[in-house]
């Protein structure tokens, strides 16, 4: 790794932890929402120092584009109030249980790096990124790529229906 | 004829100035790459400012023109010197922010809303590779081999700016304007992309040097997928909440929509945002759907050796498109008036959305068919493609202007409408200004317990003007 590759990675690694731990630990909930989209930035950029810039570019478009966008919105539309006002939502019990799940996943991580990660071999660069995305897409994961495309058609279906429930009754 | 035998004087071969071989192939070192990115950086971003201050002096100018006036034309010669003054004006005015305001995501927000805009232009090719005694610089600040994809998802960002203004002002005609922004710009924004989707099919690649190189050899995109060209426009003036689309800031209904509240240069953030905003999907247009860089009617640009000649001209090339795509938005914005809501979301939803989804599914199979039957991807293969919209485009026209989606103020009104219309008139005085408000509607739904009250009176009405009036019905 070269000094400017290990610069780039703490500072997205350093900035994705700190909004991590923003978001967690704010109380307006626009302001949380903010803080996750600030990490979903961050893994972004370390996507393209893996040399995916694919899953980068999808990352931003779907969880900042789209995901976070509607969370935003439904925030505003439910009208929480100020964010001094604001009872907090994260009971004792809630925290003790989410520090929990933190600490376990924290082992998880440990115990990983104490295996040795096989070496991927890196793909050939190339001028069009999205082919072998596609190509394993729609042959060896064809399966798992169409049962998610049903999930979500069912999400939807199921979505529309919600909305729709005076008309339905 | 090419270009160069019409401009002889013009054809020096710059490239053969500089003695080095390597001037036509990528530069090597990480150095030159870091420097000459910087220098890109630095030119884009002050001629981008430079042009979006000029695009609010000629907006003014063209509102002038189509509105017979002068415009403004005090501060410097003709008014160039407009934008400085603005912008003095706004520097110095006091800004103010509301007691309840967020403090913080209040001065994010116009920041939110500016950046997007900007982000885009990294991606965009501007002209063919330029050489240099360094190597051959690309012409665009960073060439990224998912651009398309990284202007999809920049795009999607702007919609924070609009959304958290009307947020952190704590005012209820601000929130109302930025509930409508982010719906909408969701909404269109699905057209938007679903309508670059036969781009992609095309050119096979998510890049945009593929897309442009594609384009330079099979014909423009505009041409073999005119009507997902169609469907991006639209989406486009909806995305940058321009006439007819601006209802987020309708001011006769939200005094100024999201930002309300916003003052000084804070405001004029919005305002230059609005600008950059255009120029960004004019660019695109242009990129995407026109040829980005190349020149029609000759393969001079196309082809190496690069020469400092071919950028300049290539670089001409897609600013005057882009030009014309900005002055396109101007135009409209002084031409047509204000959609209703319902109209807006009843158009993104209902027609732009399935259009771009048909339109996907035809251009696919249509390669697919064109492919089988053996046309080789060329010329022939875009001609085939043009014969299929110029078809599509008419049948679309055909059943678009039925008088029920485009209604223009010169198309008949269809009978069953005009009666419809004449026995609304012939109703209680209530129900004769139009859409009955919903006071009336309650009043009428507490006389009648049916479910269609509204419907019903009217039908009453219908038939008693037509039994009435039997001579009046023509």
């Amino acid at each position: 790794m070269t000094p400017f590759y290990k610069f780039q990675f703490y500072l997205f690694a350093l900035m994705a932890i700190g909004a991590a731990l923003l978001f967690v630990t704010r109380k307006s909930p626009v302001s949380a929402a903010l803080w996750l989209v600030n990490v979903m930035f961050a893994l972004s950029g370390l996507y393209v120092m893996l040399d995916a810039p694919f899953v980068a570019a999808v990352q931003v478009l779907v969880y900042a584009g789209a995901i976070m966008v509607v969370f935003v919105f439904v925030v505003m539309l439910l009208n929480l109030g100020r964010p001094d006002q604001l009872p907090d939502l994260r009971e004792v019990g809630a925290r003790i249980g989410a520090g929990l799940v933190g600490i376990a996943l924290f082992a998880n991580l440990l115990a990983v790096r104490r295996e040795v990660l096989p070496v991927v071999e890196l793909a050939p660069p190339s001028d069009n990124v999205v082919l072998p995305v596609a190509e394993s897409l729609f042959t060896d994961y064809l399966l798992a790529f169409e049962l998610t495309s049903v999930l979500l058609l069912v999400a939807i279906v199921g979505a529309v229906l919600l909305a729709r429930k005076k008309a339905v009754t | 004829m090419s270009l160069h035998t019409l401009l002889p004087p013009l054809a020096i071969d710059f490239a053969a100035w500089f003695p080095r071989q390597d001037s036509q192939v990528a530069p090597e070192s990480i150095y030159t790459f870091a420097v000459a990115s910087v220098i890109k950086l630095l030119v884009v971003f002050t001629l981008y400012m430079l042009g979006v201050a000029l695009l609010t002096l000629a907006e003014r100018k063209v509102s002038a023109w189509i509105q017979d006036r002068r415009g403004p034309n005090r501060a410097g010669p003709f008014g160039i010197l407009q934008p400085v003054a603005d912008g003095i004006k706004n520097l110095m005015k006091e800004e103010v922010r509301p007691a309840d305001a967020d403090k913080w995501l209040f001065i994010v927000a116009p920041m939110l809303a500016f950046i997007p805009a900007m982000l885009t232009w990294a991606v965009l090719p501007l002209a063919t590779p330029l050489p240099t005694p360094w190597g051959l610089i690309s012409m665009s600040v960073a060439s990224l081999p998912v651009g398309y994809l990284f202007m999809l998802a920049i795009s999607s960002l702007g919609v924070y700016g609009m959304v958290l203004a009307g947020w952190s002002s704590n005012n209820k005609y601000a929130l109302l304007g930025s509930l409508r922004s982010s719906a909408q710009m969701i909404s269109y924004e699905i057209a938007l992309g679903l309508s670059t989707i036969p781009i992609l099919l095309l050119a096979g690649n998510v890049s945009l040097n593929a897309i442009i190189d594609q384009q330079a050899s099979m014909g423009w995109n505009v041409l073999s997928l005119t009507i997902a060209w169609f469907i991006f426009l639209v989406a486009a003036f909806a995305e940058t909440n321009r006439l007819p689309f601006d209802l987020p800031e309708a001011e006769a209904e939200l005094v100024a929509g999201y930002h309300t509240e916003y003052s000084g240069m804070k405001f004029s953030l919005f305002f230059i945002a609005e600008y950059a905003n255009m120029a960004t999907m004019s660019g695109l247009m242009a990129a995407l759907y026109f040829g980005g860089w190349d020149i029609p009617f000759t393969s001079w640009d196309n082809e190496g050796p690069h020469t400092v000649v071919k950028t300049l001209a290539t670089l001409a090339m897609f600013a005057t498109k882009t030009g014309m795509f900005l002055f396109l938005f101007m135009w409209v914005r002084w031409t047509l008036p204000r959609f209703r809501y319902d109209q807006l979301m009843t158009l993104g939803w209902g027609i732009m959305l399935p259009l771009a989804l048909g339109y996907i599914m035809v251009i696919a199979t249509a390669t697919l068919a064109l492919d089988y039957i053996g046309i080789s991807r060329g010329v022939p293969f875009s001609l085939s493609l043009l014969v299929l919209n110029l078809a599509l485009g008419a049948v679309l026209l055909w059943w678009g202007d039925k008088g029920k989606l485009l209604s223009p103020a010169s198309a008949r009104l269809g009978q069953r409408e005009l009666a419809r219309l004449r026995a609304r008139s012939a109703a209680p005085a209530s129900f004769a200004m139009g859409v009955p408000s919903a006071r009336v509607r309650a009043v009428a739904a507490a006389r009648q317990p049916n479910e269609d009250d509204v419907d019903a009176v009217l039908a009453e009405a219908e038939l008693a003007a037509a039994a009435g009036r039997p001579g009046d019905s023509q």
